[in-house]
């Protein structure tokens, strides 16, 4: 079996499974947000009248929440759901709470790595679409929607297809300049938006072992963008070191067996890659920067879950030290704990001595929520992960998803910029 | 189950064009019906009537896992999507909570059913009739899963133990 087999597998209580195979598996571990927490609420009061018990959770111990979307509240409907949030986890007892302005906070995905919220081997669920980011550690982690939510919450498991598996394999380290992030583009652009639809993308090959921690967490969280299931990536010695730095033990590796089955295998060479872009309105519409229109960018936001990990706040500020932006340009470390270290690093006076603006852990303007939207016609450059129509604000506004140096040089110039011209 | 098309001629309908992110943090139900589609088509809150079936290309639902976007349809009288393909978590959503219908049809019935055609949608014999047309499908069946979750009347009601 896979690793992802194996792990459906325990979950289920099964000696093995295969792709097809429908099981209830076991939750690990749960999570919910300011958005999807108030969904499963009203899941709630609908179960409630139809007589089910909704009075105790399988196991609070199990469930993490965290307040991002629309943080800080962004107006008095979204201040009602911080509130109605904390009533939820206070009455059913859930003590992790990361509350946003209070210890730490963040974006949800970028805590479950930051906070080692997930271990590896776990099967973890989240109400949001890009739970896929946390298999970078090794787990099962997979989104679901309220009333699923709703379920484990009460139940501990949920059923799934056990999906065929996609395996990427990268030969060779990346170049220079080239992020994670070009990588993913070039995959999705490849197989398109609905390329990996219910399957598992698993990544692996000698440039995946060179690769970092948080790089690993930007190929995972893309792959809900060609319609994956989940991402994966068998853990090594770097999950180990990156999760016991912060506090985690007892870590129990589950990885695929020697003959591990796969549906197809796809190979890229690193010497080839080069930084990308996808252009409006798909994740699958890419190109190389050096084929990138030529359009006058409003802005350049370096924010979210896919683009504002420590590593990504590192790589822009390589490309903005000593340099000024032409474009509004907005950073907004994806946790309060990044932003500290970017304090303590001088990474928070490059941004500033370069003009830029720095900002809260929020998913924010990603999602066209607030802080940062887009006006009709305006053109952004962005580190997110889509650009849907009106994924960040006006539905006649325009979002080029890049890694975080392109977005950086691209704030430099005001255009579309390979970072390579610029250092 | 009888009902008139409305028809988008295209693929990759998202999650953000269902409902605007904007409308996350709205959880009233009937208020996220009035926003359903406005990302695409402005127009579609007033021509909409209950019972309706939405048509479309491959991908339906892509993008989010917000549960608000089949819950804006099914509250403003949609009883089924008929679709080339679907994105899981929409997919899922829809069957799970109960709210509608993910229908995946064939190139053919896609080519054939127009905007306003009244269809009938028979999923014991997996049969899309097109009643204006005087036509017929076949719809690809359900897995058994989902066969037993819609039957049951959503996941909650869907009792494993007894298979």
């Amino acid at each position: 079996m896979n690793i992802v087999e194996k792990i459906l597998a325990r979950a289920s209580g099964k000696s093995s499974v295969a792709p097809d195979d429908v099981v209830f598996a076991d939750v690990d571990k749960v999570m919910m947000h300011d958005v999807s927490g108030p969904g499963v609420l009203k899941v709630f009061d609908k179960l409630k009248k139809q007589g089910i018990s909704v009075d105790k959770l399988w196991d609070p111990t199990k469930v993490w929440v965290a307040e991002d979307h629309f943080v800080p509240s962004a107006d008095k409907l979204s201040a009602e759901n911080i509130v109605k949030l904390s009533n939820f986890t206070k009455n059913y007892g859930i003590e992790k709470h990361f509350k946003y302005g209070m210890g730490q906070y963040g974006i949800c995905h970028t805590l479950s790595h930051e906070q080692a919220m997930v271990m590896p081997g776990d099967v973890y669920v989240g109400g949001d679409s890009h739970t896929n980011t946390t298999g970078a550690l090794g787990a099962f982690a997979c989104g679901l929607g309220h009333t699923d939510i709703a379920y484990v919450l009460l139940n501990g498991n949920i059923w799934f297809k056990v999906p065929e598996t996609y395996y990427f394999k990268l030969n060779g380290t990346l170049p220079d300049h080239v992020m994670a992030k070009d990588l993913i583009l070039k995959i999705i652009g490849e197989i398109g938006n609905d390329g990996g639809a219910y399957r598992t993308m698993q990544f692996g090959g000698s440039g995946i072992d060179d690769m970092s921690v948080e790089s690993r967490l930007t190929l995972c969280n893309m792959t809900t963008e060609a319609g994956a299931k989940n991402g994966i990536v068998e853990p090594d010695q770097k999950v180990v070191d990156y999760l016991s730095a912060k506090g985690a033990t007892n870590l129990k590796l589950v990885n695929g067996d020697a003959d591990a089955e796969y549906s197809k295998i796809f190979e890229f060479e690193s010497s080839e890659m080069e930084p990308m872009i996808a252009k409006p309105f798909s994740p699958d519409n890419t190109c190389v920067v050096s084929e990138a229109p030529s359009v006058e960018l409003d802005k350049s936001y370096i924010g979210s879950c896919t683009g504002a990990k420590y590593e990504d706040l590192e790589a822009a500020a390589k490309v903005l030290k000593g340099r000024k932006v032409k474009i509004r340009t907005e950073v907004l470390p994806a946790a309060i704990s990044i932003y500290q270290r970017a304090m303590e690093n001088g990474l928070l006076k490059i941004f500033l001595d370069a003009g830029v603006t720095v900002g809260p852990p929020t998913c924010g303007a990603c999602c066209g929520a607030h802080m940062g939207v887009l006006a009709k016609d305006e053109i952004c450059i962005s580190t997110t992960n889509r650009n849907f129509p009106g994924r960040m604000g006006h539905v006649e506004s325009q979002t080029y998803l890049s890694s975080p140096m392109v977005a950086a040089a691209s704030a430099v110039t005001g255009k579309i910029t390979d970072p390579r011209d610029l250092i | 189950m009888k009902g008139n098309i409305i028809k988008y001629a295209r693929d990759n309908i998202d999650t953000d064009v269902i409902i605007p992110g904007q409308y996350l943090k709205v959880h009233d139900y009937a208020e996220l019906a009035t926003h359903a589609m406005e990302g695409l088509d402005p127009d579609f809150h007033s021509k909409v009537k209950e019972g309706d079936f939405i048509l479309s290309g491959k991908n339906f639902g892509c993008g989010s896992s917000r549960e608000h976007a089949p819950i804006a349809l099914s509250h403003c009288g949609v009883k089924a999507i008929l679709a080339l393909s679907f994105a899981r978590i929409f997919y899922r959503n829809s069957v799970d909570g109960a709210f509608l219908l993910p229908i995946e049809i064939s190139q053919d019935a896609y080519d054939g059913i127009s905007e306003g055609d009244e269809i009938d949608i028979d999923v014991s014999k997996n049969e899309i009739k097109n009643i204006t047309k005087n036509q017929t499908y076949k719809m690809k069946p359900f897995s058994e899963i989902i066969g037993k979750i819609i039957a049951a009347g959503g996941l909650f009601k869907y009792k494993p133990d007894q298979d």
